[in-house]
């Protein structure tokens, strides 16, 4: 992705807030690019600093060092009224997707373009175009209150992207949405990013969002970048506690009760989806334990992770070991 | 039961009362909106704090809120005079009636507007809508049922302070209900003023429900 333009581009940036008797770092020396087009993600444990990172971006609070550079625009150095117009070419969502409570669906897309005194015909020719994007064209004329979490984001994404945003900012957009409405707005996002080109920042600190749509991601941990890089590197092998503790959400509670070597191993899709367990069980001549699994079946491919406790004999170990890297598993030794 | 100069006399004191509280509602809005609105704005979470000024006016509301309207009555009357040029009548009793409910109104302003959901408002703001524009369609609209409540609250204080007019003359329900009640110990006038004044209350507090639910888009 890299023969692409910069969007979006954090220069040491550090934020502190200051309050009567202390100071909290809540960002420090953040260095990072983010492409046009790609889908980038940002996660971290809640408090890491990651939604005061987004809200750095568009400068909703103003950094206390470094830089924000949007599409080779200097923020730091434009004025008042020029970022209230260069907002209009960022658009951003929610997890409490705020809408106007007291403005139907319709009302509530023509919002920015209010804003950005767009004539109020053309508002609602856009309106309706985007309301066909988000698919609630039947909900023009209902209210915030009367749709579900769901449709709510739904709208607001469809608000966000009415001024022809370059770029979609998400703060845990769906971290109040159930799974099966996760996975549809996660959709809805990658068809965004898909047929109208925006670069599309995800915040978020469920480690399954990041996988579903994003590219890149940057873990954040304690105010700082822990780690950054493809998805599918940092998924494989994450090398900071921090990224393998996200990577191994859910499995933490494993080391309580197990003290033995266990194996992490990797569906990455490039194996098909067969039962790899019971093939190497059968050939190693070795039970294992299972004791984590969350993979799935996408287009035959096999994706996801396996956490198995290894025999205690270093041979079957070896054997277990020359197994998988004969068939070209990813894995490694988890301790 | 009562003749009809008194009923003559009771017509007279309603329609009284009823343009003192509605003239002087409305101008005490023209006051106390617009206060409301800066104490929200300049506060220190707002959307563009200048504590100074809140801090000002915050204490000058606060001064006029705590001394008591019969009081407050009597000492703007030479300001009263200058006014209207009379401390007499209906037309003089606005002018305290305006000066004593503005800043209640501000305060009432206020509160509403802090129940605007800081989220949207950040919406708004990243939307780069400025801050003129986030009070007259964001902090004001969002707000509406809200401030509607606090109307009539505000209406319902209003009238109350306006029969305290009745000592010093001011005309109304309120004179009539101290000069023949108070003064001449005509109880059955007394009652039927007083009882008058309840229904006009309800009728106020039943029309600010119901415009309410008519306008909140959240039920």
């Amino acid at each position: 992705m890299a023969y692409r333009e910069p969007m979006i581009e954090l220069i040491g940036l550090g934020k502190t807030f200051e309050s009567k008797n202390n100071y909290v770092k809540a960002l420090e020396d953040i260095n990072l690019t983010i492409y046009e087009g790609e889908i980038f993600g940002i996660i971290g444990l809640s408090g890491a600093g990651k939604s005061t990172l987004v809200r750095c971006i568009n400068y909703l609070e103003r950094p206390t060092t470094g830089k924000v550079i949007f599409d080779k625009i200097d923020l730091s150095e434009v004025h008042d009224y020029e970022l209230l117009k260069i907002r209009q070419s960022m658009g951003m969502i929610f997890q409490q997707f705020n809408l106007l409570m007291q403005r139907n669906v319709l009302q509530n897309i023509c919002f920015p373009l209010e804003i950005a005194g767009v004539s109020k015909k053309d508002a609602i020719k856009r309106a309706y175009e985007l309301l066909e994007v988000v698919g609630l064209t039947d909900k023009a004329k209902a209210y915030p209150a009367q749709l579900s979490g769901g449709q709510k984001q739904r709208v607001a994404i469809a608000r966000a992207l009415a001024t022809k945003p370059k770029v979609l900012l998400c703060d845990e957009a769906t971290s109040a949405l159930d799974p099966t409405t996760t996975r549809s707005i996660l959709n809805l996002l990658r068809e965004i990013n898909k047929n109208l080109g925006i670069t599309i920042i995800v915040i978020t600190h469920e480690m399954s969002v990041i996988e579903e749509i994003c590219n890149r991601v940057a873990i954040i941990d304690d105010s700082r970048i822990a780690e950054i890089g493809d998805v599918e590197e940092v998924f494989m092998r994450p090398k900071s506690k921090i990224a393998r503790q996200l990577v191994f959400s859910g499995v933490n509670h494993i080391e309580h009760f197990v003290g033995e070597d266990k194996c992490r191993i990797i569906f990455d899709g490039r194996t098909s989806f067969e039962p790899v367990i019971a093939n190497m069980v059968l050939e190693c001549r070795t039970p294992v334990n299972i004791l984590f699994a969350d993979t799935k079946d996408i287009d035959g491919k096999a994706f996801g992770q396996m956490i198995i406790q290894l025999p205690e004999d270093e041979i079957s170990k070896k054997r277990i070991f020359a197994y998988l890297e004969t068939n070209k598993i990813p894995y490694e030794e988890v301790i | 039961m009562f003749s009809r100069a008194v009923l003559e006399m009771i017509g007279k004191g309603i329609l009284e009362t009823l343009y003192m509280t509605v003239l002087s509602s409305v101008l005490a809005y023209i006051l106390g909106l617009p206060l409301g609105i800066v104490l929200v704005v300049t506060d220190k979470e707002g959307i563009a704090p200048m504590l100074t000024i809140n801090r000002i006016i915050g204490v000058i509301v606060n001064i006029f809120r705590s001394i008591p309207f019969v009081i407050l009555l009597v000492a703007l009357m030479p300001f009263t005079r200058l006014v209207v040029g009379t401390t007499l009548g209906p037309n003089a009793l606005v002018v305290p009636l305006v000066i004593g409910s503005a800043p209640y109104i501000a305060r009432l302003v206020e509160s509403s507007l802090k129940e605007v959901d800081h989220g949207i408002i950040e919406a708004a703001k990243s939307m780069g809508a400025s801050p003129v524009q986030i009070v007259f369609k964001v902090l004001l609209p969002e707000a509406k049922p809200s401030l509607i409540m606090g109307g009539a609250i505000a209406v319902i204080t209003i009238l109350s302070y306006s029969a305290m007019g009745g000592f010093v003359g001011a005309g109304g329900l309120g004179t009539l209900a101290i000069n023949y009640g108070y003064y001449r110990y005509q109880a059955d006038i007394m009652l039927v003023t007083v009882a008058i004044l309840v229904l006009i209350v309800q009728g106020v507090q039943e029309l600010g429900g119901r415009l309410v639910r008519r306008s909140d888009k959240r039920l």
